[in-house]
């Protein structure tokens, strides 16, 4: 079974049709990359995985999304357990005006967690997941914005595995960061797809091609390809998808 | 041609910097007088019995006491009542309510409300408390009326201060499954309390200052007793003040002079400590 799944998925923002009947699979235990142009509908339909839409006004949803089978708009759907099992990594990193401590247990104190020594393991498995664990070791208890911009966004990767979902969406979580933190970043998705299920939207091309297993191509609303990154890469099956990778357009 | 024009515009660039500069120095001139001749007056009225005596009808042994606990226990009375009302709906305001043409409206209406004179509160207060409650001229009668005229002032800037609040905190929040009272417990308000801290100082600042709702609300102006309860009759600081500068007594004014130093002495300190708050807290929370 498909970990994501969606059938003749429609989105609309007020009159925009922001999804256009999208059926997609994605695999569980491995990197799935949405790309395309701005305003394709990629980061819209990763944030329906997880409900972020229900967050904007005016947003009308038809069509099936599952996770594990189970319909994600269902009636019968909790919005709070879903976000706990599908985590997001946003564009800009975005750790609370806390402690780096406090950072990563927040999700465990909103679940009504507070035995300390539970939380201090917890802390210290989420930040060696998210390669960090030996930058910040010895100041867990200084102000998470004390830190640079890529281990601010390793913190928010750490905060969201604190929770142990089983999917983290993660949109465009390296596009504000320089080369050298950005391959750190590519490396950690790298080794997170051993235990988690990824899915990434992302405009660097050469991120999708280096650390995704498939790529799904968006355009205007449409899902327009979906394959092996090799095989999208190397060889697409639709003239759109072969322009915008060779930077015809974009 | 053009050159001609370019001389015009750098002298009248010139005479308006000057201009400016003259309009400061008028203000702080016009300052500076006035706290020169209140200290000057005044200073040598200020020693301990000053503060702890209490009024009477001969200006050298009159004291202030009375008047300062009254306004103590007047601010007391009037952050309980005003501070939750206030800071619960500034956050229903900005993070619950649906914003319609309805919040609009009552986001209008209460901006407007912060700018109605002070007196029209008093009449208020008068009929709604004193008269229909029954309250009397007593301090929860003042306590209420200065609540209804700090109110729009806290909770005005406790939206501004949550609006400031980035929504990518709030998102991320959310995205771990937090509920919506959960996020603004932990996050919104955790990083909007600098800027609702100022906003609370420096409305009770303003309240200190008030003088004409009490007198309408009826505040006495000669108090011989320290208020026990919510229900004394009470006077403040600035209705002292007010009485003793009507007197004809050259030592009434000194006295008033003096009281102006305790009044501005507070309210330079409350700012001080907004300011203080504000700063530190900006510099801890620069998102």
């Amino acid at each position: 079974m498909q970990k994501l799944e969606t059938k003749n998925a429609n989105l609309w923002y007020g009159d925009k049709h922001a999804l256009k009947d999208i059926n997609i699979a994605i695999d569980s235990n491995a990197v799935t990359a949405f790309i395309g142009p701005s305003g394709c509908g990629k980061s819209t339909l990763l944030r329906c995985f997880n409900r972020m839409n229900d967050l904007i006004d005016h947003t009308r949803i038809e069509g099936s999304f599952l996770l594990d089978g189970e319909e994600i708009y269902g009636k019968e759907a909790d919005v709070y357990e879903l976000r706990k099992k599908v985590g997001m990594v946003f564009q800009k990193s975005n750790p609370f005006p806390k402690s780096i401590f406090e950072n990563v247990v927040y999700g465990l104190r909103i679940n009504g967690i507070s035995n300390k020594q539970v939380l201090e393991e917890k802390a210290e498995w989420s930040l060696k997941n998210a390669a960090l664990w030996d930058e910040v070791k010895d100041n867990l208890h200084k102000s998470a914005l004390s830190l640079s911009g890529g281990q601010q966004q390793r913190l928010c990767i750490a905060r969201t595995l604190a929770v142990e979902p089983t999917v983290i969406l993660m949109d465009e979580p390296a596009s504000a960061l320089d080369p050298i933190s950005t391959s750190k970043i590519e490396d950690l998705i790298f080794t997170l797809k051993q235990d988690f299920t990824i899915v990434i939207v992302t405009h660097n091309m050469q991120q999708a091609g280096r650390i995704s297993d498939k790529t799904a191509f968006f355009y205007l609303g449409e899902l327009v390809e979906f394959d092996d990154t090799k095989k999208l890469f190397t060889n697409p099956g639709n003239e759109r998808t072969q322009n915008y990778i060779t930077g015809r357009f974009g | 041609m053009k050159k001609h024009y370019l001389q015009k515009a750098r002298r009248i660039d010139k005479a308006f910097k000057i201009f400016a500069f003259c309009c400061t120095m008028f203000a702080l001139v016009i300052l500076a007088v006035l706290l020169i001749d209140i200290f000057s007056r005044g200073l040598s009225r200020i020693n301990w019995s000053f503060f702890s005596s209490l009024p009477s009808r001969f200006a050298e042994r009159s004291g202030i006491l009375t008047a300062l606990a009254g306004m103590m226990s007047l601010l007391f009375f009037t952050i309980i009542i005003s501070l939750p009302i206030g800071i619960a709906a500034g956050i229903y305001l900005q993070e619950y309510s649906v914003k319609n043409k309805f919040a609009k409206l009552v986001e209008i209406n209460i901006a407007n409300l912060a700018g109605v004179p002070s007196v029209i509160y008093g009449i208020l207060g008068l009929q709604l408390f004193v008269r229909i409650a029954g309250l009397g001229n007593s301090l929860l009668a003042g306590a209420l009326t200065l609540s209804l005229l700090i109110l729009p002032i806290i909770i005005v800037a406790t939206r501004e201060a949550i609006r400031a609040v980035p929504n990518s905190l709030r998102q991320a929040s959310y995205g771990m499954g937090a509920t919506k009272w959960q996020t603004t417990k932990r996050v919104v308000i955790p990083s909007a309390l600098g800027g609702i801290l100022t906003g609370i100082i420096l409305s009770i600042s303003r309240a200190v200052g008030e003088t004409a709702p009490l007198l309408v609300i009826g505040a006495l102006v000669y108090v011989p007793f320290i208020p026990e309860g919510p229900l004394d009759q009470f006077t403040t600081l600035p209705i002292q003040i007010f009485n003793w500068v009507s007197r004809p007594q050259e030592g009434f004014i000194l006295n008033a002079a003096a009281g102006i130093i305790v009044l501005l002495l507070i309210t330079f300190l409350l700012n001080g400590i907004a300011i203080y708050i504000r700063a530190k807290w900006y510099k801890k929370m620069k998102f």
